[in-house]
């Protein structure tokens, strides 16, 4: 690879840089949208970069109620199930890993299992159930699918990780007279807590990308996602819309892009070597 | 591997009630909420339900109607031109970025993080992006068009009975590449740079060492990658759901905007369930085939 001619690297940039017109033009194009004022939005004639420099339409967004007071629902049942869901799931991935047993093999079937079936031969009994419960259009009852819905990646995620943790670590302490509860806060956890961030990361994401299920379960607008409600800011409005629309998506896509930034050292190793070792 | 066996068993006797204890928040959670609600599912396919009134089986009645029913035809001929093209798309440029990727030429870190961020894009927000990119009078694809003197008047890609298609799976396209190249990539890191020095010194070319090296290390990697993306692709809802809402004329309602359309619009509970059990159908039918070949494949190689 150190004696690859500069002549092929210059041919290489250049392909990249060709995937990356692709993949980022629409990125910069809304951006700067979000940038321009609402007279040079609809000039007739756009350029790529705003003329002047403009805050208007995020400060609209964060005055504007109905989009803040999504991301606050968005933000909050992100934070909620992503605390249950790891709470749920760190303990499980520990019994799956350190007991043999059949039960193990079940749950990690289910987990390749349920990615076939379409949400919808789910969401139908699930809305009836939740309809019974009083937990459609409730932020409580959203929550409490996004636990359900987060709990077989976040598993499977633990359970590697938690197979990576040498047993002779456990054993050491447990030599030392600790007890099992005390192994596992002292020693394991330490050593999970990285792992748990980047499921935790996982999960909120998740849940603050999800459409399909906010669209089905929260019909008051005061309880609508911020998924929701910038889609029904797309089927009404419309074009009147551009410029608080275009803050509104850089906005919401923030938190993701953030997660994933931080994460693509995860993305690159740990999810294949995971994968493979199954 | 047996020594570690027998040394779990001394610290933590077989104890299989206190696994079961510690496993009971998830087996409850799952099957109140996933399995149970998924075997009705199931069911209700084959009655006539709608909401509010009683359940009745119909047997296959409901499968009868769809075999008959336009819509459903519609549907499912533009799920399946959706879900191959993009799949294809997807998982070949894909391919394609993650070689460039792997050379390991400068800037490659800088590369990877800006490449991560179509993905990282919530999918409400990639429609968002492409209706303002199709956008007939302000949006980039006319400007940039009519400035290069291709088109005279502005083109309203996503209301046109001959560009909508395309339109949508560009977009869909868009956001999915990012996921397989970074995919693939972890797949290449895994292969040793010394088989291919060995090889080059062996005298093969790139085409060879992609052939003969590459490809079969990644057989796996990328079996599981078009199987995962056919099986995602197919359940597409929200990107299209803010692009074309399934219009013009249904010629982007894919089988899930359908579904959701017959259940939660019109209350079709029943129907769309049925609709539901046939994408299971078709979709373990197509998987099962391609897994198939591919270890018929891995075997003879």
């Amino acid at each position: 690879m150190k004696t690859m001619k500069a002549s092929s690297q210059l041919w290489i940039h250049g392909l990249i840089i060709l995937y990356l017109l692709f993949l980022i033009f629409p990125l910069v194009w809304v951006f700067a949208s979000s940038l321009k004022s609402t007279q040079e939005l609809y000039s007739g004639l756009p350029t790529l970069l705003p003329q002047h420099i403009t805050f208007e339409h995020y400060r609209s967004v964060i005055n504007g109620q109905q989009i803040f007071r999504s991301m606050w629902n968005s933000l909050i049942v992100g934070v909620v199930s992503t605390l249950l869901v790891v709470s749920i799931a760190v303990p499980s991935a520990y019994a799956m890993v350190r007991y043999r047993s059949p039960i193990n093999n079940v749950i990690l079937g289910w987990i390749l299992l349920s990615q076939i079936f379409p949400v919808i031969l789910v969401m139908i009994p699930l809305y009836v159930l939740l309809r019974y419960a009083g937990l459609t259009d409730s932020l409580n009852g959203l929550t409490l699918i996004y636990i359900v819905w987060s709990l077989p990646f976040v598993l499977w995620m633990m359970h590697g990780y938690v197979k990576s943790i040498p047993l002779e670590l456990e054993e050491a302490a447990v030599m030392d007279g600790a007890s099992r509860s005390q192994v596992i806060i002292k020693v394991l956890f330490p050593l999970l807590l990285p792992a748990i961030g980047a499921s935790a990361l996982f999960a909120f994401i998740s849940a603050w990308n999800e459409f399909f299920f906010a669209l089905v379960l929260m019909k008051s607008p005061a309880l609508a996602t911020l998924q929701v409600e910038l889609a029904r800011y797309t089927g009404m409005e419309g074009q009147s819309r551009t410029g608080p629309l275009a803050a509104a998506s850089v906005i919401a896509t923030i938190p993701s892009m953030l997660v994933f930034i931080m994460m693509r050292k995860w993305f690159t190793t740990g999810l294949v070597s995971g994968a493979l070792k199954g | 591997m047996n020594q570690k066996k027998r040394s779990a068993n001394k610290i933590y006797s077989k104890n299989e009630l206190g696994q079961i204890q510690l496993l009971s928040p998830v087996i409850i959670l799952v099957t109140v909420f996933s399995l149970v609600p998924l075997l009705r599912g199931i069911y209700l396919g084959f009655t006539d339900y709608r909401l509010g009134d009683a359940i009745t089986f119909n047997g296959i009645d409901n499968y009868i109607q769809l075999f008959q029913d336009d819509f459903f035809w519609n549907s499912f001929r533009i799920g399946m031109v959706w879900t191959f093209i993009v799949t294809a798309l997807q998982v070949g440029l894909g391919l394609g970025l993650a070689l460039l990727l792997n050379t390991k030429v400068r800037f490659v870190s800088f590369y990877t993080i800006l490449i991560l961020i179509p993905w990282a894009t919530p999918p409400i927000i990639r429609g968002i992006l492409w209706r303002q990119m199709y956008e007939p009078n302000t949006g980039a694809l006319n400007v940039l068009l009519t400035n290069a003197g291709i088109i005279s008047a502005p083109v309203n890609w996503l209301s046109n009975f001959e560009y909508v298609i395309p339109a949508v799976i560009v977009a869909g396209v868009w956001g999915e590449i990012s996921k397989a190249a970074i995919f693939l990539l972890a797949g290449l890191q895994t292969i040793s740079a010394d088989l291919y020095e060995a090889s080059t010194i062996d005298g093969a070319g790139m085409w060879d060492q992609f052939r003969n090296i590459t490809l079969p290390v990644l057989r796996p990697v990328l079996a599981a990658i078009i199987s995962l993306t056919f099986m995602w692709n197919f359940n597409t809802f929200g990107i299209v759901w803010v692009l074309t809402q399934g219009g013009p004329g249904g010629m982007t309602r894919l089988p899930m905007l359908a579904a959701y359309e017959e259940g939660f619009k019109y209350g079709y509970i029943g129907y769309a369930a049925a609709i539901g059990n046939v994408m299971v159908i078709i979709l373990s039918l197509m998987l099962f085939m391609y897994l198939r070949v591919q270890l018929r494949e891995r075997n003879e190689a």
